[in-house]
């Protein structure tokens, strides 16, 4: 299927930033450093870094042959890095990359409490708060920097329902038997050339897992932060919703302002058995890059979700503010009969910053159902991609997609695409595809304006207007922090 | 409260505003008529600071002080609105959210607190009430698919929540039908008191039958060639803005 491709006109006569984009230039102001001594490895990449951070985690001796077969794997690749995505970046030299850094603590922590002040600090002014007494109630928060968890609030309250929220480390200490069985069982480590690289070095993550027929009366959260230079960060998360339960899940993060590029390349698993929900939603504002495009984190992501039981439903909710390329397609396999798959999103760039994100919907089951809700910003000189397949299966009898694409243009030298892929096996299936393009415009503004709305007000107003039904799937306590953060990323784009 | 000076302003190198004058007092109703292409539009426009336009000449004054050194934000803080003859859509916004922004931004403006959801929804209730608005119709997207009477109607009701001292009301009778006009009028007498003023800019007659001007100016290749009250709009009715260009004309000649 031949692509659908908007481009704005390019006006290389006219150098001058039209009024609308002079409003997109704002600082980020996540991009300060923690300095803390950290523990870390040598730089680069081979088998004896991969057994280090094997032994350094105390890990099973099945658990390292599992990390070595993935580095094999990834080595065979090697040369072979994805190309077909709509971005553009020099070559990445893996061999330079610190592919483990932890904070150095005076003392492992037992509790929370015994977190060092200093890393406490980090996550306060991140608006993290670790403190059980002073969180919003109904939040329970692991807390990620560079390569390893330092704490989990409200174990113990969660653990009492059988609910288990820890990192990723400390599940392959407790709960092996799980780990084993859902490890790879979604995004197996062939899959890809950065699910591959993730496998051999991943260092932490967040683990969760809801019994059977439990309600996760708060809201799970992971907050992941880089700190250390020169480090890529790999974590990996596991999910599993056992028979009839629920969870929904957030994540957030950041990182420092540095001139260098820094890799986030991150595995995402989950699992819903039969009756079980899962609502996953992310909040991701990695550092961009400045406004002339130095910097910024590279994000290439595998998130995939399995709805494997009977009327099961995985949603994925992202708010894409930040990185300086995203690399992002969070998928469902609807394996399940009755089974539902969601995705809605919401993609801003600014500046120089490169997105080709959107979703793959796996359509195996009877009478499957899946949205995609994808709403795409761009401003400043940037690009951003929708690309997305519905893939409808022989036996997939009745399946329904709807899918609707939206892109919404600030200025004329940024660029908006979509690639939408359609692939259906069955006749009895149905499937909907829908895409709009517009821009701002001056009259939207001054008639802000002429209401007594300043010209960036008036930008979040109409931002907020466009992005409005992937903002309400978001949960409460984060809708408002995520509405703030379109504002900010397009700060200075209108003048 | 209004004082134009010999204002002078075009688009692109094209002169439209060739030197008007006008002053509005408060507790006044003006109205200015013209012809399709006489500069009403760019008048309104260029009081409300859009930037498409440039001035090259003149001045405005409002309640004393330099309008046109003002950005439009700041033009609405001190009390001015502009009723859009085509009012823009914002979809996903509600109406509703638009306009608490609004008035918070007004309110910020001049020093006060904002209000808060209770203190608004006070505010809206009785305001809805005052210009018969459904709250359907406020929690829709901005004018998104509104019809051309909704649009105008929720423009009145927006000028009844922002309580401007000068309400400049830009062919808000174009396109609707005479029950329509009905209620917008209304809406408008409502508000009348003897603090404000308002600016109507018309192409028909029959808005005035509804709202009563103290003065009529005709507008007519970018000057105001002739003031007077309520009669000269039914004499403008009845012959048709050709007697005016008649009367240039002949004035011209002479």
């Amino acid at each position: 299927m031949k692509p659908e491709i908007y481009q704005s006109p390019k006006n290389d006569m006219n150098d001058e930033l039209s009024t609308i984009e002079k409003t997109v230039l704002s600082d980020y102001k996540y991009g300060f450093v923690t300095d803390i001594e950290a523990d870390e490895a040598p730089p680069g990449l081979n088998e004896d870094i991969i057994r280090f951070i094997s032994a350094k985690k105390n890990e099973p001796e099945w658990m390292l042959e599992w990390r070595l077969k993935a580095f094999r794997h990834w080595s065979r690749l090697a040369a072979e890095e994805p190309k077909w995505a709509n971005i553009e970046y020099p070559p990445i030299s893996y061999q330079d990359i610190i592919y483990y850094s932890a904070p150095k603590q005076k003392v492992k922590p037992n509790s929370l409490e015994e977190i060092d002040p200093e890393l406490r600090r980090t996550f306060e002014k991140l608006g993290i708060s670790l403190d059980e007494q002073k969180r919003l109630s109904g939040v329970a928060v692991d807390a990620v920097i560079d390569s390893v968890s330092i704490g989990t609030s409200f174990k113990e309250q969660l653990g009492e329902m059988g609910i288990i929220f820890c990192s990723m480390t400390d599940a392959i200490q407790e709960h092996p038997d799980l780990v084993r069985k859902y490890l790879s069982s979604v995004v197996p480590i062939t899959d890809n050339y950065f699910a591959a690289l993730n496998s051999a070095v991943f260092t932490d993550g967040s683990f969760c897992y809801i019994p059977k027929g439990v309600r996760c009366p708060m809201e799970l959260s992971t907050y992941f932060r880089i700190n250390a230079e020169n480090t890529g960060q790999f974590e990996r998360t596991l999910i599993i919703a056992e028979q009839g339960s629920y969870v929904s899940y957030l994540e957030g993060c950041t990182a420092p302002m540095r001139d260098e590029h820094q890799l986030h390349a991150a595995v995402v698993e989950l699992i819903a058995l039969d009756d079980a929900e899962i609502k996953y939603s992310t909040v991701q504002n990695w550092y961009p890059g400045d406004k002339q495009g130095k910097g910024g984190i590279y994000n290439f992501v595998t998130k995939r979700g399995i709805c494997k039981g009977n009327n099961s439903k995985i949603s994925w909710t992202q708010v894409e503010t930040g990185s300086a390329i995203t690399w992002k397609y969070p998928s469902v396999i609807l394996k399940g009969d009755n089974s539902t798959g969601e995705f809605y999103s919401v993609a801003v760039t600014n500046n120089y910053q490169q997105a080709d994100t959107g979703t793959k919907m796996q359509h195996l089951g009877k009478n499957t159902k899946s949205r995609i809700v994808s709403k795409g910003i761009s401003a400043g000189f940037s690009n951003n991609s929708y690309r997305g397949l519905v893939h409808v299966a022989k036996n997939a009898v009745n399946a329904r997609n709807y899918s609707q694409c939206d892109s919404l243009l600030l200025g004329d030298k940024c660029g908006a695409h979509t690639f939408p892929y359609i692939e259906v096996k069955n006749n009895t299936s149905v499937v909907e595809h829908e895409a709009t393009t517009s821009k701002i415009g001056e009259d939207q503004i001054f008639y802000c304006n002429q209401r007594g709305i300043d010209s960036e007000t008036a930008v979040a107003l109409i931002i907020n207007g466009f992005a409005r039904e992937v903002m309400n799937q978001l949960p409460m306590e984060f809708a408002v922090e995520a509405q703030k953060l379109l504002a900010v990323s397009l700060e200075g784009s209108v003048g | 409260m209004l004082k134009i000076q010999n204002l002078q302003a075009g688009i692109e190198g094209r002169t439209i505003l060739k030197g008007i004058n006008l002053e509005i007092k408060a507790g006044e109703v003006h109205a200015i008529m013209g012809p399709n292409g006489s500069g009403k539009s760019t008048l309104a426009s260029v009081i409300a600071g859009k930037t498409d336009y440039e001035v090259t000449e003149g001045r405005i004054e409002f309640m004393g002080k330099d309008l046109l050194d003002m950005l439009p934000e700041k033009r609405a803080g001190e009390g001015l609105f502009l009723g859009f003859q085509y009012p823009v859509e914002i979809p996903g916004l509600s109406t509703t959210n638009f306009i608490k922004t609004a008035v918070n931004e007004l309110r910020k403006y001049r020093g006060e607190e904002p209000l808060d959801a209770v203190a608004f929804l006070r505010l809206m209730k009785e305001k809805m009430a005052l210009m018969d608005i459904q709250q359907p119709l406020l929690s829709r997207s901005l004018n998104e698919g509104f019809s051309g009477g909704e649009k105008k109607r929720n423009e009145i009701f927006q000028m009844a929540m922002l309580q401007p001292k000068l309400a400049i009301l830009d062919e808000t009778d174009s396109g609707l039908d005479i029950d329509a006009i009905r209620i917008v009028a209304n809406g408008v007498n409502k508000l009348r008191s003897k603090d404000n003023a308002v600016l109507l800019i018309t192409h028909y007659q029959r808005l005035l039958d509804f709202i009563i001007p103290d003065f009529v100016h005709v507008l007519y290749n970018g000057r105001i060639v002739k003031s007077g009250t309520k009669e000269l709009a039914l004499e403008l009715e009845l012959k048709g803005y050709d007697f005016i260009k008649n009367d240039l004309n002949i004035a011209e000649t002479v």
